[in-house]
C-alpha cells in the first residue's frame, strides 16, 4: 500500500446533517491512476463522503465537517483554499446526467470559457475531450444540436467529456450508470477503465457486478463507517467482516 | 479571467442580491410605519375613541367629524354582500371544475377564470354603472341603481376569481385514496363531494374565502364608481354607501396636506390595513393547515 | 324515480354556478366588445381629446399607459429578480428567508389605494418627484414587486439542482452558475411572470390617483417629471366626473375596450412565452 502514490485521502472525517450524524470517523485513500469503487446499502453514507471530497455540500445549509480531507498535501477545507479552482481539480459526474441546457458544443466550452482557456484552443479541446469519452463519432456532425436532445447515455458521455476537458486530476462519480440502460452502462464502463490512465477516479455503485468489473480497489461502508477496504477481489471474495461478508452476497442492501 | 477576481465578484454579487432581501422588508415596514406615523398626527387632533365610535364622517362641515363607523360598516356591508354571492358561486364552480368537468372543459373554464381575473376594476366598475345601475334602478324602482347591492355584485366579480382558483387547488389536493374509499363503499358521486371530498379540503377552502374577502375589503376603483358614495350610516343594500377605500381615493385628491383632514384618511388607511393584515394571514395560516395536513 | 333525477340536480347546481361565473365574463366581454366596437377607428387611438373631452380620440392616455407600464417594468424587474435569487438561491430556509416571504405574502395583500398612499408619502412628498410619471411608476413598482418576486421563485424553484451541481462542479461561482445556468433555463418562467403582472399594472387605477395621474394634459408627451394620462384613470373620469356624462359615453366604452385590449393582449403574450416553452 505505501509504494502507492495517494492522490485523494479522508482522515477522520465526521459529517453532520443537522442532528444527523453521516459521516463517522471515516478514513479513506484513493490511490493515483486507480479506480476506487465505494459500496454499501442506500444511506450509508458513500455518496456523502463522495460529495464531501469537492465540496457539494457547501450550499446546504445545516452541515457540519470534522477532519482532514486532503488532494495530495491541500487541505481541501482550508479556509483560505479557493473552492472553485478545487473543483477544477476535482472533476465530478453525477448519477442523473446533468447536461447544460445549451449545445452539445456549448456544453464542453462553458467551463473553458470560465476558466479562461484562450478561445483559439476550445475547437481542439472539444474534439478531444469528446474522442476521450467515446462519444466523438455519435455527435460530430451536430455539435450545434441541444444536449438535452441526446439518450441517457450519450448525455451522460458527454458529461464525462465535459468534465475531463478541464484535466481535472479526479474525477468522482456518484452512481453514474443508475439511470442508464445496460448498453450504455457498458459503455461508461468501458471509459472508466481507459480513463483511469490519466485520471484518479473514485465511484459510488450499487451495482456489485459493476464494482467488480471496473474496480481496482473498494471501500464496503454500512451506517456512516469504512467496515471494510482492500483490493476489490479480495472484498468480494475473501471479506474478513461478517457485514461485508452478508452485503456481497446479497444477503442485505 | 482570474480565480481571485471571479471570486471576488461572486461575493459581492452575494452581498448585493441579499441586500435586495431587505427591500420587501422595508417596504411593508414603511408602509407600516407611513400608516402609523400620520395616524398618531391625526390622534394629537382627534381622540381615539372619537374616532372609532364616531357615527358621523364629515370632515368638511364646519364642526368636522371624524367618525369612521359609517364607513367601516359600509366596507363590512359590501363584503358580505360580495361573499353571499361569491362563495357559493366560486365553491361550486371550483367542485364542478375539479369534479365534474372533463379535460376539455376545464381548458377553456381555466383560461376563463384567468380572463376574468385579467378584467381591470375600472372597468367592472364602468359595468356597474352603465350597465347594472341602471338595471337595479329599474327593478327596484329606485332613481339609481348605484348602492351597495351594486357594489357587492361587483366586488363578488372581483373576488371569484381568487376563490375558485385556490379553492379548486384544495378540492384537487384531496387524495384520490379518499375519494375511491367513499365511492367504494356505494356513496354516490354528490355524497362523496359533500361529505368526504369538501370536509378534507376544507381548511383550503377557507383560505379561498378569507383571500376573497382581503381582495374584496381592500377593492378600491369598483365600489368607488359603484356605490353612489354618500357618507351617511347605511340601513340596508338598496342604500348608497361609502367604503374606506372609496373615502380615501375621493378626498385624498382635494384635501391639503398635513391637516387633520389629510392625517385622518391615513389613520382610516391603517384600519384597513390591519383588517387585510388579519384576514390575510387567516388564510395564510388556513392555506398552511390544508398543506401540513396533507403531507403528513 | 327521485333517484334517478338526484344527481341531474345536483349536476346542474354545480354547473349552474359554473354557468354564472361564465355568464358575467360573457357579459363583461360582449357589453364593452359591442358598444366599444363603434368609436373605435385609427383617429380614436392616434389624435389627443378635443373639444373638452367630448370628442377626439386618447393618443396621450395609450401612451401615457404605455410609458407608465415601462417605467413600472424597470422598477420592479431587477429588485423582483434580485430578491427572488436571494430566496431561492442564497437563502433557502433559513430565518431571514422567511421573514423575506412573509413580508413579500403581507405586500401582497395590501390594498392598491394603500401603495398610492404609500407613493405620495415617499415619491412625491419625501422624494420630492412631485405628482409625475416616475413617481407613479415607482409606486406601481412596488405594488408589483410581490407578484414579480413570486412568480420568478416558482420559476427558479422549477431548475433541478443538479443543473446548478455541473456548472459548479466544473469550477464555475455561484454567481457564474446562476448567471449562465439557471437564470437562462428559468428565463421563459419568469418572463411569463414579469408579463402578467405588468398587465394587472397596466389597468390599476388607485395608485396612480394621488401620484400623477391628470385628466387631461397640454402636452401629451410630456417628460417623466410631469403628470400624465393613463387609460384606466381616463375612463374613470369620463364615467364618473365629466360634465356631459351621457355625451362623452361612446368615448367612454372606447377607452374600456382600448384598456381590454392592452391588457388582454398582454396576457396573450404571456399565454405565448408559456406555450412555446412547453414544447421544447
Amino acid at each position: 500500500m505505501n509504494s502507492e502514490h495517494i492522490k485523494l485521502a479522508a482522515r477522520n472525517v465526521d459529517l453532520w446533517f443537522g442532528a444527523k450524524h453521516v459521516l463517522k470517523q471515516v478514513n479513506a485513500a484513493f490511490p493515483q491512476n486507480e479506480v476506487t469503487a465505494l459500496i454499501g446499502p442506500s444511506g450509508c453514507g458513500k455518496s456523502t463522503l463522495l460529495r464531501s471530497f469537492n465540496r457539494m455540500h457547501d450550499l446546504v445549509p445545516d452541515v457540519r465537517i470534522e477532519g482532514k480531507l486532503l488532494l495530495e498535501e491541500q487541505d481541501l477545507y482550508d479556509k483560505k483554499a479557493s473552492v472553485t479552482q478545487l473543483r477544477k481539480r476535482i472533476g465530478m459526474v453525477f448519477q442523473k446526467p446533468n447536461p447544460f441546457p445549451k449545445s452539445i458544443y456549448e456544453n464542453i466550452t462553458y467551463g473553458l470559457k470560465i476558466n479562461g482557456v484562450p478561445a483559439g484552443q476550445h475547437k481542439e479541446i472539444v474534439e478531444r475531450s469528446l474522442k476521450e469519452s467515446f462519444i466523438w463519432d455519435e455527435v460530430k456532425d451536430d455539435l450545434d444540436k441541444p444536449a438535452m436532445r441526446l439518450s441517457g447515455g450519450q448525455q451522460q458521455r458527454l458529461c464525462i467529456a465535459r468534465t475531463v476537458a478541464l484535466r481535472p486530476e479526479v474525477i468522482l462519480m456518484d452512481e453514474p450508470c443508475s439511470a442508464l440502460d445496460p448498453l450504455s452502462t457498458l459503455k461508461i464502463e468501458e471509459l472508466i477503465i481507459k480513463l483511469k490512465e490519466e485520471y484518479t477516479i473514485v465511484i459510488v455503485t450499487h451495482n456489485m457486478q459493476q464494482a467488480q468489473r471496473v474496480a481496482d480497489k473498494t471501500y464496503f461502508l454500512y451506517l456512516g463507517e469504512v467496515i471494510e477496504n482492500g483490493p476489490t477481489a479480495s472484498i468480494f471474495n475473501d471479506p474478513k467482516q461478517q457485514l461485508t461478508k452478508n452485503y456481497v452476497t446479497g444477503h442485505f442492501g | 479571467m482570474h480565480i481571485q477576481a471571479r471570486e471576488r465578484i461572486d461575493g459581492l454579487v452575494r452581498s448585493l442580491i441579499k441586500a435586495t432581501g431587505l427591500i420587501v422588508i422595508s417596504i411593508l415596514g414603511g408602509i407600516f410605519f407611513m400608516l402609523l406615523w400620520n395616524t398618531v398626527s391625526f390622534f394629537i387632533h382627534v381622540s381615539p375613541l372619537d374616532f372609532i365610535t364616531g357615527t358621523q364622517w364629515n370632515p368638511t362641515g364646519r364642526h368636522a367629524t371624524y367618525g369612521i363607523l359609517p364607513l367601516l360598516v359600509s366596507t363590512c356591508l359590501v363584503t358580505l354582500g360580495a361573499m353571499a354571492i361569491a362563495i357559493p358561486l366560486g365553491i361550486g364552480t371550483a367542485a364542478f371544475m375539479s369534479e365534474y368537468a372533463g379535460k376539455r372543459l376545464k381548458n377553456i373554464l381555466k383560461p376563463a377564470v384567468e380572463m376574468l381575473a385579467a378584467v381591470p376594476s375600472v372597468a367592472i366598475g364602468f359595468l356597474g354603472i352603465v350597465a347594472l345601475g341602471p338595471g337595479i334602478a329599474r327593478l327596484t324602482q329606485l332613481s339609481n341603481g348605484l348602492n351597495a347591492l351594486n357594489g357587492a355584485i361587483l366586488l363578488s366579480v372581483m373576488s371569484l376569481p381568487t376563490i375558485i382558483t385556490v379553492a379548486e387547488d384544495a378540492i384537487n389536493g384531496v387524495p384520490a385514496t379518499y375519494k375511491e374509499a367513499s365511492l367504494g363503499i356505494g356513496a354516490t358521486k354528490w355524497q362523496t363531494l359533500t361529505r368526504v371530498t369538501i370536509p378534507a379540503a376544507a381548511p383550503g377552502i377557507v383560505a379561498a374565502i378569507m383571500l376573497g374577502v382581503g381582495r374584496a375589503i381592500g377593492e378600491t376603483m369598483t365600489v368607488l364608481m359603484a356605490t353612489g358614495n354618500a357618507a351617511s350610516f347605511p340601513k340596508g343594500f338598496f342604500d348608497s354607501v361609502r367604503t374606506i377605500t372609496a373615502t380615501i381615493a375621493i378626498e385624498m385628491g382635494e384635501v391639503p396636506y398635513q391637516t387633520t383632514h389629510y392625517y385622518s384618511l391615513f389613520a382610516i388607511a391603517g384600519i384597513l390595513f390591519l383588517l387585510t393584515l388579519v384576514v390575510n394571514m387567516a388564510g395564510e395560516y388556513f392555506v398552511n393547515k390544508f398543506r401540513k395536513f396533507h403531507s403528513a | 324515480m327521485k333517484k334517478k333525477l338526484a344527481p341531474f340536480i345536483e349536476w346542474g347546481t354545480l354547473l349552474f354556478c359554473t354557468g354564472t361565473v361564465c355568464f358575467f365574463l360573457v357579459v363583461i366581454l360582449w357589453d364593452i366588445v359591442s358598444k366599444g366596437a363603434s368609436s373605435l377607428s385609427w383617429g380614436f387611438v392616434s389624435t389627443p381629446p378635443a373639444n373638452g373631452m367630448t370628442q377626439g380620440g386618447i393618443l396621450p392616455a395609450i401612451t401615457g399607459t404605455v410609458l407608465l407600464t415601462l417605467i413600472t417594468a424597470l422598477v420592479a424587474t431587477p429588485f423582483g429578480i434580485s430578491c427572488a435569487i436571494y430566496l431561492n438561491e442564497y437563502a433557502s430556509d433559513n430565518w431571514s428567508a422567511r421573514l423575506v416571504r412573509a413580508a413579500i405574502r403581507n405586500l401582497a395583500g395590501v390594498p392598491s389605494v394603500i401603495y398610492g398612499l404609500f407613493g405620495l408619502s415617499l415619491f412625491v412628498q419625501a422624494m420630492h418627484m412631485g405628482t409625475s410619471m416616475v413617481a407613479a411608476g415607482c409606486t406601481l413598482g412596488l405594488l408589483s414587486l410581490p407578484y414579480i418576486i413570486t412568480t420568478t421563485e416558482e420559476a427558479l424553484r422549477r431548475i433541478p439542482a443538479s443543473t446548478r451541481e455541473a456548472a459548479l462542479a466544473i469550477g464555475a461561482t455561484q454567481f457564474e452558475s446562476i448567471r449562465d445556468v439557471v437564470l437562462p433555463a428559468a428565463l421563459p418562467g419568469i418572463l411569463t411572470g414579469i408579463v402578467l403582472t405588468l398587465s394587472r399594472a397596466a389597468g390599476e387605477t388607485a395608485p396612480i390617483l394621488f401620484t400623477g395621474v391628470a385628466f387631461y394634459i397640454n402636452s401629451p408627451s410630456g417628460g417623466l417629471n410631469q403628470e400624465f394620462m393613463a387609460l384606466p384613470y381616463h375612463l374613470y373620469m369620463l364615467s364618473t366626473q365629466h360634465q356631459a356624462i351621457e355625451q362623452v359615453r361612446p368615448l367612454a366604452y372606447g377607452t374600456a375596450l382600448v384598456l381590454l385590449i392592452v391588457v388582454f393582449l398582454l396576457n396573450l403574450a404571456a399565454f405565448y412565452i408559456r406555450y412555446k416553452h412547453s414544447k421544447k
